[in-house]
């Protein structure tokens, strides 16, 4: 008997390395050594943070290239870096080193920003709440999931891909455990991808799915 | 209505996070907790532990809050530190340092008992900082918490407080840019406003019609106001800049209320230049205010059109919190903690200059309908962000992770 899916919720708390970079130098230097936990916080942690655009840029160093080096163009490339195209951070970190030194090979210049704009390299710890809510049967998803907490989508679909050996979410690995019985499903939700979405789109998303996939 | 304070938080921000909450707090129960700060009332420190203690006690904990005391030299000291770790060049003289290590000294002889028996220590901002030093037998964690903007500290004034906080446990920030280096974790805190205190709960209509007719105010024009202490990083003259450039193109009244608080000696000095420079102007109300008058100040920001909050530093801002929990959209200086809560065009407007506020104050009242959207959004989003559960929250995170020495992750059961 498969055990039942148990909801979680989770909240991120921020904690400055005290690391800063004032140019682009300075970041590719800090990027070398800084932990993996940073470049999961820039990647992710702008998620469950308190905001209201669409980022225009998806990452917070694709964010400091524009605002605070106004360098469009290091910022459009440093966007387009998925993080779920990674095996592991390691392998995320020598890519953006990468890009970064390709940027500054192409200029003459290093650029700098404003003493105010400085990047602060952040990490996080995640608290991890349980809910108490269990769910024992695949359809019952499509009443939970327009339910959850942000919190939640993130746990579940997110940091689950740090957690879980085959680095996935982990409603799929769950609706694994039911055999090839829901291989469509299956289907669907790998072929989201959580990164170039709000935490709100990605339950839309998800109930979605289930709400068409169960009512069948 | 219920008498739980845990209850009455739940109506307004459900059942799920109060759940959480009563999670977090389980594994902590019984600990004992002291805050220190330097001011029983007046300033945004001694509000949010006002109203946190309640709620550490409701979930189990056992806290305590004391307060340090000292004389006129001691808060002369501490304001100078205060203004030159926000980046005023200026020698603290060497006399007023002693007077502000012996204060602690004394503090410490009648507070060492306790502090040493805490499990957890909040020392809050420079002033008692030298509290840790002073209590060797100490056997919990200590944690320092700084809410003022050290983002471009006077290096010599610093220097010498890093001496001070370093050996803490942890400390807490408002913002990542205040973060200073140090050899312990540097967490990521924004404070909060409590929305069931007198401050910033609902208030009847007579109440605000009350308080518009106990200050002379005319009910018809638009009221923009900025609640704060007479401080220069507040920038007062500032807004009665921007309000003397708004009303040549619009009717309007501006209402300036501060109090003091028993630890800001320069407040009389600043209250000064704002009279001088609202001179022989009728619709400019300079109002000072005795430290709790909480309802009136949250019936002064209800009555307004506006708030503004000009400041040039900031720590966080929660004057700015406050209105937007009333549904005023902010026109806040573009510094600090203020940049995290006004958005341009959600929540408000921020600005570097008397022009600029008075550009937005115009914008605001001929667009009504764009007023009243940033005001629902504003609301809205402090609801989600920025209060008291979610501070608390935060505060018991910290203590687990810091008493489990956990790196990432707590699982809570």
């Amino acid at each position: 008997m498969l055990d039942p899916f148990a909801v979680k919720d989770c909240a991120l708390i921020a904690v400055a390395t005290g690391e800063r970079a004032h140019n682009l130098r300075e970041l590719r230097d800090r990027l070398e050594t800084t932990r993996p936990g940073c470049i999961y916080y820039h990647f992710w942690g702008g998620l469950l943070r308190p905001s209201f655009d669409d980022p225009e840029y998806q990452n917070d160093f694709a964010v400091w290239a524009y605002h605070g080096l106004h360098d469009r163009f290091l910022a459009e490339r440093l966007a387009l870096v998925d993080p779920t195209d990674f095996h592991d951070l390691e392998d995320l970190r020598r890519e953006l080193i990468e890009i970064i030194e390709e940027r500054l090979d192409e200029n003459e210049l290093v650029p700098w920003a404003a003493a105010n704009q400085q990047f602060h390299f952040t990490r996080s710890q995640i608290v991890v709440f349980d809910t108490r809510t269990r769910i024992s049967k695949p359809e019952e998803l499509k009443e939970q999931i327009p339910q959850l907490t942000v919190g939640s989508v993130f746990y579940h679909f997110v940091d689950a891909r740090r957690r879980t050996l085959s680095r996935n979410d982990d409603f799929s690995e769950w609706l694994k455990g039911f055999g090839n019985s829901h291989s469509e499903l299956l289907a669907q939700i790998a072929a989201m991808d959580p990164y170039f979405k709000s935490l709100t789109e990605l339950r839309s998303q998800l109930g979605a799915i289930f709400k068409e996939y169960t009512g069948k | 209505m219920t008498d739980l304070l845990l209850d009455r938080y739940q109506e307004i921000v459900g059942e799920d996070v109060i759940n959480n909450l009563r999670q977090l707090a389980e594994p902590l129960r019984g600990t004992k907790v002291v805050h220190v700060n330097s001011t029983r009332e007046g300033g945004g420190v001694a509000e949010i532990l006002d109203r946190m203690i309640p709620l550490k006690e409701e979930l189990g904990l056992k806290p305590d809050w004391e307060v340090v005391v000292g004389d006129a030299e001691f808060y002369q000291c501490t304001k100078y530190m205060h203004n030159t770790l926000q980046g005023n060049r200026f020698e603290i003289p060497q006399p007023l340092l002693k007077r502000y290590e012996q204060t602690n000294q004394e503090n410490a002889e009648h507070l060492r008992g306790q502090l040493e028996e805490a499990d957890f220590v909040f020392i809050h901002d420079p002033q008692p900082a030298p509290l840790l030093n002073l209590c060797p037998g100490r056997r919990g964690k200590w944690i320092w918490r700084c809410h003022i903007d050290v983002s471009r500290p006077y290096r010599p004034v610093w220097k010498y407080l890093r001496s001070l906080v370093e050996p803490y446990d942890a400390s807490i920030w408002s913002l990542a840019e205040f973060a200073q280096p140090l050899r312990h974790p540097l967490y990521l805190i924004r404070p909060s406003i409590d929305p069931l205190s007198e401050k910033n709960e609902e208030l009847a209509r007579s109440e605000l019609r009350d308080v518009v007719e106990r200050f002379n105010l005319d009910p018809d024009p638009p009221i923009v106001v900025q609640v704060s202490r007479f401080d220069r990083f507040k920038d007062p003259v500032g807004v009665i800049q921007a309000f003397r450039l708004a009303k040549t193109f619009t009717p309007l009244q501006l209402v300036l209320a501060g109090g003091g608080a028993t630890d800001d000696p320069e407040g009389e000095e600043v209250l000064a230049e704002v009279r001088a420079a609202a001179v022989d102007e009728p619709d400019i109300h300079i109002l000072v205010m005795p430290p709790d008058a909480h309802r009136t100040i949250n019936a002064l920001q209800r009555i307004s059109d506006i708030v503004v909050q000009k400041s040039t530093k900031e720590g966080f801002g929660l004057t700015v919190t406050e209105a937007m929990w009333k549904g005023k959209p902010v026109i806040g200086g573009e510094v600090g903690g203020i940049r995290l809560q006004v958005h341009n065009h959600h929540t408000g407007f921020l600005v570097n200059t008397p022009e600029g506020a008075a550009l937005r104050i115009r914008y605001l009242l001929t667009h009504r309908d764009k007023l009243a959207e940033m005001g629902r959004k504003a609301q809205q989003f402090v609801l989600e962000n920025f209060l008291i559960t979610r501070h608390v929250r935060e505060y018991l995170t910290l203590m687990l992770a810091i008493l489990r020495g956990t790196e990432e992750r707590i699982e809570l059961q």
